[in-house]
């Protein structure tokens, strides 16, 4: 056992700590929480009742509906704006290349509620592009509501589609869209069966992590959530303010669950471990 | 199968004049190489053909066609990279049906070529096998099929061996040469391997700094340098700076530093300093007592620095006034010391003395 130690002391020095760590913050948490979501309100009983309550409830699954809906449209936005931009960073000649780079990746920096609080003096209801568009006689009404949450994420998720997309076409072998054009394949064609297949991964990734930091995200939503219609973090939050219950346990675990979902099902088409 | 002309082509870079005035003929169903040092524009050239490099000057033509206009995905062409450049998400059959599914080709006919092809390459049954599954060798047989698939009208071949182990490259640059006969395709070969492209070429174009410096066989290009560049890149020579001392006929004799060196200097040169280009293997020992062949010449120094090879023994002999001679000869050297070496002056190559 010591000789084993010793020859293996460190790899399973430093496996200890990380499942240490991961097991306190992450595991017993999300353990706890499971635990919470099957008892009833007494805390004594087993029951399943909790998850009947939220699928049955339109408040929540309403609320869920529309964060699936504003995540899945801010990934695809940003994947639209932010693939063509990285292509041109990284592969034309394009003047102030790592300046444009750098303010592509300044929402990174930037707190999202500062982001949030931006778009609501521009476009809030007294926001000064609001009023200019007004005056230009433009019926434009103002940014609350799932449209502009869909915007504001856009611009939060654009660093995390850029950055590595520029990466996954820097990493490719120019003389491999070089052999297609040899063989025949036009630039739009080398770019659609070539270039494209090769950044992927890297594209699938970026998306991933794009859906589920919109999905989760709560402080930019407080700022631009207009009334009635809400995403999961703030029904959530909703909920709480009333009362606190093993319905909320459910709740939380049930989004814990789209999301390992939906990374389980990009790992599928693409080795999660070996891009990210 | 296509002749090619390349016609007065330039291209700089920055400062840099990459490809500075170059024009060759190449035939139709020739073997050519473009063979030079890193950095002598041979790639350049090639990407040229290709289409991938733009021309600052000159003219490309296949055949009649004028091509250095055209896009290069129309110019069909068929070019094996470096790094093979195998599409990593494509599976074998998939790398080679490419150019042809580019062409649109009916299924059928997609399929049959790409066997055909495969067995060309010796790759029979590895069409559903995936890169990463395969050799540096195989790999390099799937871009090679995947160039030819589409029967070209030039096959382009961009330093194709080099970043496989010494056995494979021989024994693959046989096979690229027995296809090149096989197909009677116009071949463009590029290389920094004086030894492969002696071997597998019909004509070298040697090149240095952007320009050809010869265009001939390789026999021709090894015999006869036409230049000292030339005579030092393609195989070793000993290179001596002289003065013509005497000259009777076509006989000279060359004043290299202390030593009298005979040589033949052809009727029409007028050439007073002179560069001498001597192989090592055209140098002889000579034991005591033992005579050199009629009309050698006899040279005697010390023996230094002998590496033994296992085919061939190299050595040099420091002649008296410190020039030092390299020889390579089939058996080691017996003695130690005082040597006599031996040369013919009919394969003392006679340069022009240029810096």
């Amino acid at each position: 056992m010591t000789a084993v130690f010793a020859r293996h002391g460190f790899p399973i020095a430093i496996g200890a700590i990380a499942a240490a760590f991961l097991g306190l913050f992450f595991l017993y948490p999300v353990l706890s929480v499971f635990g919470a979501s099957v008892l009833d309100s007494t805390g004594t009983t087993f029951t399943w009742r909790n998850y009947g309550v939220v699928l049955a409830s339109p408040f929540f699954l309403q609320a869920l509906g529309n964060s699936l809906v504003v995540a899945a449209a801010a990934t695809a936005l940003a994947i639209l704006l932010g693939v063509p931009f990285a292509f041109c960073v990284a592969r034309l000649a394009v003047a102030g290349k790592s300046a444009l780079l750098a303010l592509a990746a300044l929402p990174l920096v930037l707190p999202s509620f500062v982001s949030a609080y931006a778009l609501v003096l521009m476009f809030g209801r007294a926001g000064i592009v609001t009023g200019a568009l007004r005056a230009a006689g433009l019926p434009f009404e103002s940014i609350y509501g799932l449209k502009g949450i869909v915007v504001a994420y856009t611009l939060t998720l654009y660093p995390y589609v850029v950055l590595p997309t520029v990466a996954a076409f820097k990493s490719i072998d120019a003389s491999v869209e070089e052999a297609a054009q040899n063989l025949g394949a036009g630039p739009w064609t080398t770019f659609r069966r070539v270039t494209l297949p090769l950044i992927r991964p890297g594209m699938v990734a970026a998306a991933l992590f794009g859906f589920v930091i919109s999905f989760g995200n709560l402080e930019m939503t407080l700022f631009l959530i207009g009334p009635g219609r809400t995403t999961l973090p703030i029904a959530i939050l909703q909920y709480l303010e009333w009362r606190i219950d093993p319905v909320i346990a459910a709740v939380s675990l049930l989004q814990i669950v789209i999301i390992g979902a939906a990374m389980v099902a990009t790992d599928r088409y693409v080795k999660l471990a070996r891009v990210l | 199968m296509t002749a090619i002309t390349i016609d007065g082509v330039a291209r700089s870079f920055g400062d840099v004049r990459a490809v500075d005035g170059v024009s060759l003929v190449i035939r139709d169903g020739e073997f050519f190489t473009l063979l030079g040092p890193s950095g002598c524009g041979k790639t350049t050239l090639l990407r040229m053909v290709a289409g991938f490099c733009e021309l600052d000057r000159g003219r490309i033509l296949f055949g009649e066609r004028r091509v250095d206009t055209v896009a290069p995905h129309r110019r069909n062409t068929g070019m094996v990279f470096q790094n093979y450049a195998v599409f990593p998400n494509l599976d074998v059959g998939g790398n080679v049906a490419y150019g042809l599914k580019a062409r649109k080709l009916a299924r059928q006919e997609i399929a049959s070529k790409v066997e055909r092809a495969l067995r060309l390459v010796r790759l029979d049954g590895f069409a559903g096998r995936w890169p990463h599954q395969l050799s540096g060798g195989q790999l390099q047989r799937v871009a090679i099929a995947r160039a030819v698939a589409i029967e070209p009208d030039v096959l382009l071949l961009d330093e194709p061996l080099s970043n496989l182990d010494a056995k494979l490259r021989v024994e693959m640059r046989g096979e690229i040469r027995a296809l090149q006969r096989t197909l009677g395709i116009t071949v463009i070969y590029v290389t920094h391997d004086q030894e492969e492209a002696l071997a597998i070429s019909d004509r070298i174009a040697v090149m240095r700094a952007g320009r050809v410096e010869q265009v001939d066989a390789p026999r021709v290009i090894y015999d006869a340098p036409a230049n000292g560049f030339v005579a030092g890149f393609v195989g070793a020579t000993n290179l001596l700076r002289g003065v013509v001392v005497r000259r009777d006929g076509e006989v000279a004799d060359v004043l290299v530093g202390a030593t009298t060196l005979r040589a033949r200097l052809p009727r029409q040169t007028s050439l007073d300093r002179v560069a001498l280009s001597l192989r090592p293997e055209a140098l002889r020992l000579i034991a005591d007592g033992e005579a050199p062949p009629a009309g050698w010449r006899v040279l005697s120094g010390t023996l230094e620095d002998v590496e033994y090879l296992g085919a061939v023994t190299r050595f040099t002999v420091r002649l008296a006034d410190g020039t030092p001679l390299s020889v390579m000869a089939l058996t080691p050297p017996s003695g130690t010391g005082d040597v006599a070496v031996a040369y013919d002056p009919a394969r003392v190559v006679v340069l022009e003395d240029k810096a």
